[in-house]
């Protein structure tokens, strides 16, 4: 391959890239190169083999590779396949063609794919219309407006999520840290501290286990019947994802959506905006042995390692009539260290466990905590680090 | 010794018995070629570890195999001091007399003091070239990962008290994840990606052919239709190709020739390993799929 080539590929992959970049991908520089150099070290006459060079080198996430093919697929073209799958089409009749379904994340490249320009506001609410009517109408899809928050009631926020005890806090692990009053002795630093002293120890070096948090997975209901509560809990939930490490989030109504990454943003009005994008179904019904089940069976292995405390906020009033919920409630029960249930919607006293969703869930979680009155992030964070007495979980149980 | 091509490297791969897909080979390919880590994700028993094993013996490369478990340390991973000989020559030092604490200190940090865990052994540059495991890196815990970064970026190891050591040559690196956490962007960005998916039919039977050879090709074909119909339902946990070939062996051993309803019952827990899916797929469920498996691999007659 002459120069001249090599420089147009180069330029192509360069494109390309951007194309990626715009697309959502986190293709970097260095990604970049190092596609560059693979490039040379496969057969270019092998698509297969460029695809693959291409996604092992910017692609670092499983996640990602459907968009990362489709991108493959719009950009690297050949000019002659179209017309040949269009005659292939023709000649089997068409029976073989799947259901009409768009595949996730072209709608996005389209977007990638158009040269970039602000649209005018109108038509980006037209356009905002139209995502709404061509999704499923079977769920009330809407996007959640959050009101402003100014930075004294983020300070404040953050200032009461600093307060937060959950259950089961601390936990020790396997590492550990200098302590000089520590109940175990470091060798290696007295060694180092003697040599200072001619060889003659003086102190003995101590050490103490490290105790951390251990990972906190929020599982949050955003329903109808939650829709009051949805602005506290997000300001609730991004400022615990911001406050400590290992954080999972996940928000439910008739899907499950996960939204870590959107709220690890320090601002919160970022982080919102983010967050009512990647959520489809704000306000809509509630599928929770659903949503459950499906958390067990694609997350639950990724995110309840290591002693992992779940959170579940949600009011137990299922839709579906807590089809399946108790067979997914025992499942995430026994996977995790410590299942705590957050109920908001217990506005007095003399509640009692009536509903088949609060009587299903009931038998498998280690804590109930119901909340009166929601109102501030406060009476949340109190009730969360409230103590709970065996006497009180008893009494919710014999009760449902 | 390095193959030159992702054909070579296919070939090196089948001659230690590792049937791969064209994807894989050009991943392993380029990962030889470039001397960038292999990062290989996928769910359990999808034969990840299985491709640094054979990658050593191909590449005639010694396997330094490091297991991940949470709270692993650099004791336990990198190096040690060994401290009780240290004590003791301070100890010998001492009673020769005349000890200056310049060249006791270096006396001391000397090579013969420090073992070598699997991470120092593997760039150890007075030891033969390695392929170095890290495998099931997500059950290690975060602080393991950000001290791995320096090893995967310059293939070397800092040791304050004694100073870095390089790779002569540089190790082969893969590590693999069964994605029980998400792996720090850090480490991706260091690493050739890639998934490893299950295999498709004729793949796996491929792989039941090497790795289980005395099961008939007929059982070996309905094995494999029925654990890729099983593929399709809606587990707990998927049945992966390690469990298909201890399957095609355990229904070899009971002197099956072809999968019955019955047969598939008794051994469902060499397939499935959560009480709820085997109660899920045992029986109606269990002979369906056998129905359909056999439909799918009986010979094919003409014009039917």
């Amino acid at each position: 391959m002459d120069a001249a080539d090599t420089g147009k590929l180069a330029a192509n992959i360069m494109h390309f890239a951007r194309l990626l970049r715009r697309a959502g991908l986190p293709v970097g520089p260095s990604d970049m190169l190092a596609a560059q150099r693979a490039m040379r070290l496969v057969d270019l006459g092998s698509r297969a083999q460029v695809r693959t060079a291409l996604r092992t080198t910017m692609v670092h996430r499983h996640e990602h590779q459907d968009l990362f093919d489709q991108a493959f697929l719009m950009f690297w073209r050949d000019p002659t396949a179209a017309a040949t799958a269009k005659a292939i089409e023709l000649l089997s009749g068409g029976k073989e063609k799947p259901p009409e379904r768009t595949p996730p994340g072209s709608r996005r490249l389209a977007e990638a794919m158009e040269p970039r320009r602000e649209p005018p506001p109108d038509a980006r609410r037209e356009e905002k219309i139209e995502a709404v009517l061509t999704v499923s109408d079977r769920e009330r899809l809407q996007t959640m407006d959050f009101e402003a928050m100014s930075a004294a009631e983020i300070a404040l926020a953050k200032s009461e999520i600093r307060k937060l005890v959950l259950p089961l806090d601390l936990r020790r692990t396997r590492r550990r840290r200098p302590d000089p009053r520590g109940p175990h002795i470091d060798l290696r630093a007295t060694i180092r501290q003697s040599l200072r002293q001619g060889g003659e120890i003086f102190d003995i070096a101590s050490s103490r286990k490290v105790e951390r948090p251990p990972p906190l997975v929020v599982l949050c209901d955003i329903s109808g019947s939650m829709s009051r509560y949805a602005q506290i809990l997000l300001h609730f939930l991004h400022a615990v994802a911001n406050d400590r490490d290992h954080v999972s989030t996940f928000l439910f109504g008739t899907r499950l959506s996960n939204i870590t990454r959107q709220l690890r943003h320090r601002d919160p009005e970022v982080a919102f905006q983010m967050v009512s994008h990647a959520v489809p179904d704000w306000s809509g019904g509630t599928r929770i042995g659903e949503a459950i089940e499906l958390f067990n069976r694609e997350w639950a292995r990724r995110v309840l390692g290591q002693g992992a405390v779940v959170l579940l906020v949600t009011d137990g009033l299922d839709r579906e009539g807590a089809k399946g919920l108790a067979e997914a409630m025992d499942r995430l029960h026994r996977s995790c260290t410590r299942l705590v249930w957050l109920n908001p919607l217990l506005r007095w006293e003399g509640f009692q466990p009536r509903s088949q969703g609060i009587r299903a869930m009931l038998p498998h979680v280690d804590e109930f905590r119901p909340v009166h009155n929601l109102a501030s992030l406060r009476d949340l964070v109190a009730t969360l680090s409230r103590p709970l007495s065996r006497a009180g979980m008893e009494k919710w149980r014999t009760a449902a | 010794m390095q193959p030159s091509t992702v054909a070579a490297t296919a070939a090196l791969l089948a001659s230690g018995g590792y049937v791969a897909d064209t994807a894989l080979a050009t991943t392993v390919h380029l990962a030889l070629a470039m001397g960038r880590p292999l990062f290989l994700e996928g769910e359990p028993g999808t034969g990840k570890t299985e491709i640094a094993k054979v990658l050593a013996t191909g590449l005639d490369r010694r396997l330094v195999r490091l297991q991940c478990y949470d709270g692993l340390d650099l004791s336990a991973a990198a190096y040690e001091w060994d401290h009780a000989r240290q004590l003791m020559a301070i100890r010998m030092a001492e009673a020769a007399g005349g000890t200056d604490r310049q060249s006791l200190a270096s006396d001391i940090y000397g090579r013969e003091f420090l073992q070598a865990r699997p991470l120092l052994s593997a760039i150890d540059p007075d030891l033969p070239p390695s392929v170095l495991l890290i495998d099931e890196l997500d059950r290690a815990d975060e602080p393991f990962e950000a001290f791995l970064l320096e090893l995967l970026a310059d293939f070397q190891l800092t040791i304050p008290e004694y100073g870095t050591v390089h790779a002569r040559t540089k190790p082969v690196v893969v590590l693999t994840s069964n994605r029980t956490r998400e792996v720090h962007d850090a480490i991706r960005r260091r690493c050739l990606y890639h998934w490893v998916d299950y295999p498709d039919a004729r793949r796996e039977r491929e792989i039941l052919a090497r790795k289980a050879p005395g099961v008939s090709a007929t059982l070996s074909a309905e094995v494999v239709a029925f654990v890729q119909r099983l593929r399709k339902e809606d587990l707990f946990k998927l049945p992966g190709v390690a469990e298909t070939i201890d399957w095609a062996a355990a229904l070899m051993h009971l002197d099956a020739h072809e999968l019955a309803p019955a047969a598939v019952d008794e051994t469902l827990g060499v397939l499935l390993k959560y009480q709820d899916d085997i109660a899920k797929i045992r029986g109606a469920e269990a002979a369906r799929l056998v129905t359909e498996a056999k439909a799918a691999t009986a010979p094919r007659t003409p014009f039917d």
